[in-house]
């Protein structure tokens, strides 16, 4: 034995040497090795710090069960993981790894001062200690406490790494390739089915890789697999979460152990649906609760066996096992076969099966029966332990460097869990095993309760002398909790393991209690004097293991994270420096600033521009629909508020939308075609949602209507072309449309050609001044606009944005739904009662507004204020009250909903909705701001050409 | 994710396709201007909320768009059936 590699065994491949790094320190391991194997051939010990108190921890377990050795990984720039199991990071050429959790160093921690303290840091103890002050947790506390507590560091870097996800089917979806999982692979491959085979290791095999019997068997069986046409085998890939209709989330790790980085995906997630799916997750090891059981140099005996068979090392030279299961002794066999040094045998129970003991003497190892282990004797790794007679209560010594523990099996039952099956509790298993299955799945081998090494006590902890209060025996290794600390729980009236579980959390860290939940379990059960069935089961839920967030979000990230809807016009915009906001998912322009301009600049001059000569604005992001039918207007009056049947076609109303709870949810103004056409517009947010409000009512509560409703919102690019001059840029480019006042007035539609372009040509505004939206296939949208602005220049036309748009609108007193309006907004409370049709007997949300609650006073109302110093512009959202001299909280009576600097009218105006506010024109309100409370008179909301006289020309 | 059967598609596709839209079977009152403000805040507000079958509406909205009825335990998550919108409570 060459420091703890042994000379032969194991599956690694001596001829490939591999160097990697730990803490900085250069080590060799062989290709095959886990960072867990090879640390531990080079006789390392000591893989991290424990959460709470900084004891050093060394492994426990050689799978993804382990609780202790979470180490980070760096490949470069932005791909840092933290808290890794070392167990399952296979070696490469340059492997950077380092442990967490400690300061300055893994052997020489600061934060071991914890350990010192230990009895000042019981269960719930953060809940207990750090309530009062109250201002000291975000200050002092917390901080104090990230500080020394914790895992490893939250990655800080962009992840450049790329992530590929898919969706697969299979009729037969198995999860785990030890031998129960090959065996039902084997079973079902002469079929015709499609068979998917996961299994998170780098190698199948499972628990055969650690049984060099079964090796021959395995490498025909995964020759057969790999074969297969029907099979596919996605190794080192986690099965994390088990959803409806076998729906099964993985990821597959595809280049973290190669040792050169490419632009290959790094994690593939994959989304099975499986017809059937068959769990072979196999059993966890048990540890086993006493003192010191967390010392570097106890582990499972399991792991120690997978250590030498698998990786061919020695987990150490003299051997002790500490077991209350057969398992531990047909390990210790098959390590002594291995060539592994075996001290003695410790075993809970007064008797055990004669075979044992008759192997056990013939292999010359000496048997303490009805003994355990009550003190591990050594900081950074075991020089022995002192076990107890449990007959005569005597302690002796025996000398050791490695403990083994072997505290029965655990099913793994979390994605049986995941998948809702029921679970039933087996005494003479001490474990919970799948019971009833909630899809088409069924367990087999270990996570099914089935196994063959034997049988075992079932213990809570191991009976000690020793004063209770002074040891530290732990049942979850990764959060620290100790046995002490449940039986508290229990004493301060705990009774339901999901609160014993939050109070101690216990089985609460990245492990999830894997290790843990059942000694934790048996320990709450003891100290209820109650069953474990009767105290309950915590919840699994995914994932089985932490998986990155890249796996996860996959392309979904940057520009891809969702789509960004774009107009035709865009790229014009574009081009012209416009500065861009996002409006639901369209891209819109805010505002088109020249050389050396701000916004307020920008947006001051599109205004003037609009005012004075002519302005031109993409509006192909309102949302459209075409209503067609002979039942459409019919339609159109059950929906809005206003009547629509006498609307003659060629003209256009504006429409306002309630649910049937009366409140505003969308407006627009729509136009009639043709007697059964209409083409609608909507909100740039609500189309989608106003869409869906429309068939739910035509096709349940009015099937009887003949109407069909078509999204055209993509159909159509539409350009407002606003001011007094609006009409001259049209007119030589409109064929077909007599423009003139008098035969194409405010509030009409016609339909013709523009630029040799059908055109649906609207005469509104939403500015106040002549206006007219024109409508033309979408493809053509720039091409179009290009001609407006050619033909325009003459007038300096100036292409405006939504900043520009908001200004001019709320001079106007126009209300932008979802801005003005909350969804608790009726139309009396908007100002908009001359929408509603008040003869009509019905439309959606009429009743409502006859509620009590509606028609009752002090309801919010939306009013304008003027602010008395006219410079002044109110922040949007900020509160107002009535007495800025009461005494705090103040009574806040609204908040401003729209504000902005006209510089047409040269002062600020303003929107507020307050309660009560139709009946205050003219009052003072106040609204205090950082810094200073201003004062505000209560005005109309309508603060230009109250007339309209601007419209008519 | 779960499968729902659309009854109008007659296929079983992923949840994703889907929306739910509250409660089945509340039909809009005939002439709503009639009811009492009792009976208009039973039809407006009040649902019941079930632990166990639950009738709901769903709407197949990235797929053929229709509304339709399903009957879904609110424990298990599980639809035991689903039928076109005007037929008959299951
Ligand atoms: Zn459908």
């Amino acid at each position: 034995m060459s420091g703890f590699r042994l000379e032969t065994g194991g599956r690694v491949d001596r001829s490939q040497p591999v160097q990697f790094s730990f803490d900085g320190k250069s080590y060799q391991g062989f290709a095959g090795d886990s960072l867990a194997s090879a640390l531990l051939a080079n006789g390392v010990m000591l893989f991290g710090r424990s959460f709470k108190y900084h004891r050093p921890r060394g492994l426990v377990a050689a799978g993804s069960e382990e609780p202790n050795a979470l180490i980070s990984v760096h490949r470069g720039p932005g791909r840092f993981t933290p808290n890794l199991r070392a167990t399952g990071v296979e070696i490469h050429d340059g492997l950077n790894a380092t442990s967490q959790n400690r300061w300055p160093s893994l052997a020489m921690d600061f934060g071991a001062i914890n350990d010192r303290l230990g009895m000042f840091f019981p269960a719930g103890f953060y809940n207990k200690t750090f309530m009062w002050p109250r201002s000291f947790w975000d200050r002092v506390y917390e901080p104090a406490i990230r500080k020394i507590a914790g895992l490893g560091d939250a990655p800080t870097a962009e992840d450049p790494d790329v992530y590929a996800s898919t969706y697969a089917h299979c009729d037969l979806l198995i999860i785990g390739a030890g031998p129960a999982g090959i065996d039902a692979a084997l079973g079902a491959m002469d079929t015709n089915k499609r068979i998917v085979l996961i299994d998170e290791q780098d190698e199948l095999g499972g628990g055969a890789l650690a049984d060099p019997a079964l090796w021959p068997w395995l490498e025909r069986s995964v020759k057969a697999l790999t074969e297969a046409p029907n099979v596919t085998i996605l190794n080192r890939t986690t099965a994390f979460g088990y959803y409806h209709d076998n729906f099964i989330g993985a990821v597959q790790r595809l280049t973290d152990h190669l040792p050169d980085i490419t632009d290959a995906p790094r994690e593939k997630l994959w989304r099975i649906r499986a017809g059937e799916v068959v769990l072979a997750q196999g059993a966890i090891e048990r540890p086993l609760v006493f003192d010191g059981n967390d010392t570097p140099g106890v582990m499972l005996s399991s792991a120690a066996k997978v250590y030498a068979n698998r990786y061919g090392v020695a987990v150490g030279k003299a051997l002790t096992l500490m077991a209350s299961h057969d398992s531990g002794w047909h390990d210790v066999f098959a390590l002594a076969k291995a060539g592994l040094g075996i001290s003695a045998i410790i075993d809970v129970r007064e008797s055990v099966d004669s075979a044992l003991m008759l192997e056990a003497e013939r292999l010359g190892i000496t048997i303490h029966l009805h003994h355990g282990v009550v003190g591990v004797n050594g900081r950074h790794g075991v020089t022995s332990v002192d076990i107890c007679n449990y007959g005569d209560q005597r302690v002796h010594r025996v000398e050791t460097d490695a403990l083994l523990m072997a505290g029965g099996w655990t099913p793994s039952v979390h994605l049986w869990s995941h998948s809702k099956g029921s679970l039933k509790w087996r005494d003479d298993l001490g474990a919970y095993v799948p019971d009833q299955p909630n899809e088409n799945v069924h367990c087999v081998g270990g996570c099914s309760g089935d196994w063959d090494f034997g049988t075992g006590a079932v213990v809570d902890a191991l009976p000690t002398p020793k004063d209770q209060s002074r040891i530290k025996a732990f049942v979850d290794f990764q959060n620290d909790v100790t046995a002490k600390d449940i039986k508290l729980a229990v004493r301060e009236g705990f009774r339901s393991i999901e609160h014993i579980k939050r109070y101690t959390t216990n089985g609460m860290a990245t492990d999830q209690g894997k290790t843990s939940n059942l000694n934790g379990l048996q320990i709450a059960s003891s100290a209820l004097n109650k069953p474990v069935p009767d105290i309950g089961l915590t919840s699994f839920r995914p994932p089985y293991t932490p998986q990155t967030f890249g796996a996860l979000a996959g392309h979904a990230k940057g520009a891809l994270f969702q789509p960004t809807r774009t107009t035709n016009i865009d790229s014009w915009a574009e081009e012209h420096s416009a500065i861009f906001e996002l409006v639901a998912q369209w891209r819109r322009a805010r505002y088109f600033p020249k050389s050396g301009e701000d916004m307020h600049a920008a947006v001051n001059r599109e205004c003037v521009a609009v005012r004075s000569s002519v302005g031109i604005f993409d509006a192909s992001t309102l949302g459209k629909i075409e209503v067609v039918g002979p039942d459409a207007a019919e339609f159109l009056n059950r929906m809005y508020t206003n009547p629509w049947k006498a609307l003659e076609p060629g003209r256009c109303r504006y429409g306002l939308l309630l649910k049937e709870d009366g409140f505003i949810t969308d407006d627009g103004v729509s136009a009639r075609l043709a007697p059964d056409r209409f083409h609608l517009t909507t909100t740039t947010g609500g189309a989608a949602r106003v869409l869906n409000m429309m068939e739910d009512y035509l096709q349940t509560e009015w099937p009887d209507l003949d109407v069909w409703l078509t999204s055209t919102t993509e159909q159509y690019a539409v350009i407002a072309l606003q001011g007094p001059n609006a009409r001259k840029v049209l007119e030589p480019l409109v064929e077909g449309i007599d423009l003139s006042a008098e035969a194409f007035p405010h509030m009409a539609i016609r339909e013709g050609t523009i630029c040799g372009l059908e055109t649906r040509l609207f005469r509104v505004s939403f500015t106040g001044e002549l206006g007219f939206e024109i409508n033309v296939p979408t493809a053509f949208g720039r091409a179009v606009w290009e001609q407006l602005m050619a033909q325009g220049a003459q007038y300096d036309i100036t292409p405006y944005g939504t900043e520009a748009m908001h200004v001019l609108r709320a001079e106007k007193g126009f209300i932008i739904v979802g801005q003005d309006t909350d969804g608790t907004v009726t139309p009396f409370d908007a100002g908009l009662d001359w929408a509603v049709g008040k003869k009509k007997p019905d439309f959606v949300g009429k009743r409502s507004m006859a509620r009590p609650d509606i028609v009752a006073p002090g309801r919010k109302q939306l009013v304008g204020l003027l602010t008395d110093d006219p410079n002044v512009v109110l922040e949007e959202g900020a509160q107002i009250v009535a007495d800025p001299n009461q005494p705090i909280p103040m009574t806040m009576i609204g908040h401003v909903t729209s504000s902005y600097w006209s510089e047409t009218l040269g002062r600020s105006i303003a929107m507020a909705l307050v309660a009560g506010g139709h009946d205050m024109t003219g009052g003072t309100l106040h609204i205090p701001m950082p810094g200073k409370t201003h004062t505000a008179k209560v005005s109309g909301v309508v603060f230009y050409d109250p007339e309209g006289a601007r419209l008519h020309v | 994710m779960i499968l729902i059967h659309c009854p109008y598609c007659d296929e079983k596709r992923p949840e994703i396709e889907f929306a739910n839209a509250g409660q089945a079977h509340i039909a809009r009152p005939f002439d709503p201007s009639g009811q009492s403000d009792a009976d208009w805040e039973a039809y407006l507000f009040i649902r019941a909320n079930p632990r166990g079958r639950h009738h709901e509406r769903w709407r197949h909205v990235h797929g053929c768009g229709r509304f339709f009825n399903a009957v879904r335990d609110t424990v298990t998550d599980k639809f035991e059936t689903t039928y076109k919108a005007g037929e008959p409570r299951r």
